[in-house]
């Protein structure tokens, strides 16, 4: 393998075309920028393309609504630590982002006067939690689909150019520290490149498959996350993951919360509902922590289901058929395919499901990549910068409200795009890059390439996801995790590999001084 | 190296870009293709293949559609969504 890569050069590089990705590449394509899009899947299979449910914004179309409201939610969802200044920035700008993307061509969903319909979600509240407000625009039940589409095809017409089936290996970071570029394959042809940037930005979306159980699809791996903890810049709330109660036990795929809306109900081992003992009020329709947090307590007990006890069943056949065929018909399908369940007359088995990652890489709200430095705790990564679930802005806190990831994608992907417009790059020069750009993607390519022996990839990582699952899952404490921690360095490998991007670093740290 | 390999079934290189592009955006489509690939991946046949190269073109959604039985496939994928629907 040769020294070094061939050189690509562009004003931006953007790993990642999901709906936060392809947002910032079209601000920067319209301005005039020359702008790459990797992605390893085709642009419109990212991962967004699954969202159902909407996106939230207060445009009050149903009854009256206000940003402030919103914000009151999004505030109160995150347990109260979510960043208040971007969560404030991102209700406020909803409004306007959505229209945006109406004036895209998105065919949102209307009411008869013409106006975006919006539909309930929980969580969505007016007059600071008093009563229930619509506030999710959406296109049917597939919204992440008709968002992906008209962001991609905006993107052609702005000349973005996207490098399909393209996976980035890694950040390029130059003796001072910034971020000038990507190391990236081409997998048709096993190729590898260095793709030069004036701005790098990651979109890599969520890293769900690190757990066991996940309704993410396989490509969430949270390469993004690998690609800075590698160049050696801290993540932040990584902690932080939304599980979703109703995910169906072994497969993962998520059963709407409009299941147990429609009358559904969650029994343990003694076909007792659990639920009411937790939650007398709310019962079923709980919150989705309060609702996992008592399936996990069942289960830990031993009240769950099957032949292992690790499930509990969610119960719709008192509905009848006429409900569950004309109401629930994707339900049925799902749980027919994955569960070998028809609900008409036997109950879902289902488990707390990982859902959403609320951590990742620390961004201001301009999308700027920040990371202690010299007594700053903030201090920016010139040149680095990420956008949507990837990206830790700190809207969501320890736990995401409904609707608000698709407005986190659109909101900080649009304003990451017009920062980097602001700074004026098509002027500028491309920072140099460093002497050994490609060295340390070259050196593990060739390692992987010339290994003869050691352990499959797959075996590492299904270790590695149920190791997090076994200790990192819904409830979790000091010997839980103390224990886990280093399992999964271990499973990752991850002592001799940092060993040897310590090493790596040290030599570059050598020639820079 | 040259491979030598039965030119009725696919060598290594041709099997390893297939399942790539099985990586879907819908994990229900993710679960059904493994699945398949791995009951049949080691002995599709050309013809087979071709059919699933049109059908991993489809947008998520469609292809999902026509996986849950939502809608009915053209005459020409017919025989490979009969199998994605017992997979
Ligand atoms: C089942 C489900 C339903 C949901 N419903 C909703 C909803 O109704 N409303 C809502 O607001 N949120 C919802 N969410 C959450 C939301 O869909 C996601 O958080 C969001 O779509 C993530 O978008 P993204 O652009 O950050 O990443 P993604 O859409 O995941 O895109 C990531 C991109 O990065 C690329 N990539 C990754 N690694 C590499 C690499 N190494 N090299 C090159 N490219 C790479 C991928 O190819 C892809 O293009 C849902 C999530 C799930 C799982």
């Amino acid at each position: 393998m040769a020294k070094s890569f061939p050189v690509m050069h562009f004003d931006a590089v953007i790993v990642g075309a999901g709906g936060a990705g392809m947002r910032a590449s079209l601000q920067l394509a319209e301005a005039g920028l020359s702008v790459a899009v990797l992605s390893k899947v085709f642009p419109t299979r990212s991962h967004t393309v699954a969202a159902q449910g909407g996106i939230g914004a207060s445009l009050g179309n149903m009854s009256e609504d206000s940003w402030l409201w919103h914000m009151y939610d999004t505030i109160k969802g995150s347990d109260w630590l979510g960043d208040q200044d971007a969560i404030e920035y991102m209700c406020k700008t909803a409004a306007d982002v959505v229209y945006e993307l109406e004036h895209f061509g998105m065919p949102f969903d209307r009411n008869d006067d013409g106006t975006l319909y919006q539909r309930p979600f929980g969580g969505h509240s007016a007059n600071f939690g008093q009563k229930p407000v619509q506030r999710a625009c959406a296109v049917a039940d597939r919204t992440g689909h008709a968002l992906l589409h008209t962001l991609y095809q905006r993107n052609v017409r702005a000349r973005t150019q996207f490098l399909v089936e393209w996976m980035a290996l890694d950040l390029i970071r130059d003796a001072d520290g910034d971020v000038v570029g990507v190391t990236a394959l081409e997998m048709e042809t096993g190729e590898a490149m260095i793709l030069h940037a004036k701005a790098t930005i990651l979109a890599t979306g969520g890293a769900g498959r690190i757990f066991a159980a996940s309704t993410n699809a396989f490509i969430n791996t949270g390469d993004g996350l690998g690609m800075v903890a590698r160049a050696g810049l801290p993540l932040e709330d990584m902690e932080m993951w939304q599980f979703h109660p109703t995910g169906v036990a072994g497969a993962g795929i998520l059963i709407t919360e409009a299941v147990r809306g429609e009358g559904g109900i969650l029994l343990n081992a003694n076909g007792e509902r659990f639920m009411e003992r937790y939650a007398p009020n709310l019962k079923d329709l709980a919150s989705r922590d309060v609702v996992s947090r008592s399936m996990d307590q069942e289960i830990k007990e031993g009240r769950g289901c099957g032949p292992h006890k690790d499930y509990v069943l969610l119960k719709l056949d008192h509905l009848g058929p006429d409900v569950i065929i004309k109401r629930l018909p994707s339900i049925r399908e799902i749980s027919i395919k994955f569960a070998n369940a028809d609900p008409i007359k036997e109950p879902i088995p289902v488990v707390p499901t990982i859902h959403y990652m609320m951590g990742g890489i620390p961004t201001n709200v301009h999308g700027q990549v920040v990371a202690p430095k010299d007594g700053d705790p903030n201090s920016v990564v010139p040149g680095l910068f990420a956008v949507g679930e990837c990206a830790c802005v700190s809207v969501h806190g320890a736990n995401r409200l409904g609707t608000n990831s698709l407005l986190d994608l659109i909101v900080f992907g649009r304003a990451t795009g017009n920062f980097i417009v602001s700074e004026n790059l098509k002027a500028a020069p491309h920072k140099p890059l460093p002497g050994d750009a490609a060295e340390a993607s070259r050196a593990r390519l060739a390692r992987i390439d010339n290994a003869t022996s050691g352990e499959s990839v797959s075996a590492v990582a299904d270790t590695l996801r149920k190791t997090l699952q076994a200790h990192c899952g819904v409830f979790r404490n000091q010997g839980l995790l103390s224990e886990g921690g280093p399992r999964a360095a271990r499973d990752a490998h991850l002592d001799q590999r940092s060993q040897q991007d310590v090493q790596h670093r040290a030599r570059r740290g050598a020639r820079a001084r | 190296m040259k491979i030598e390999s039965d030119p009725n079934f696919l060598d290594d290189r041709q099997l390893a870009r297939i399942r790539w592009r099985c990586r879907r955006g819908l994990l229900e489509n993710d679960l059904i293709l493994a699945r398949f690939l791995d009951a049949k991946g080691a002995t599709l046949t050309e013809e087979q293949v071709a059919m699933l190269d049109t059908l991993l073109a489809l947008t998520d959604n469609e292809l999902w559609d026509l996986i849950a039985g939502r809608c009915e496939p053209e005459a020409s994928v017919r025989p490979l969504v009969d199998e994605l629907r017992i997979a």
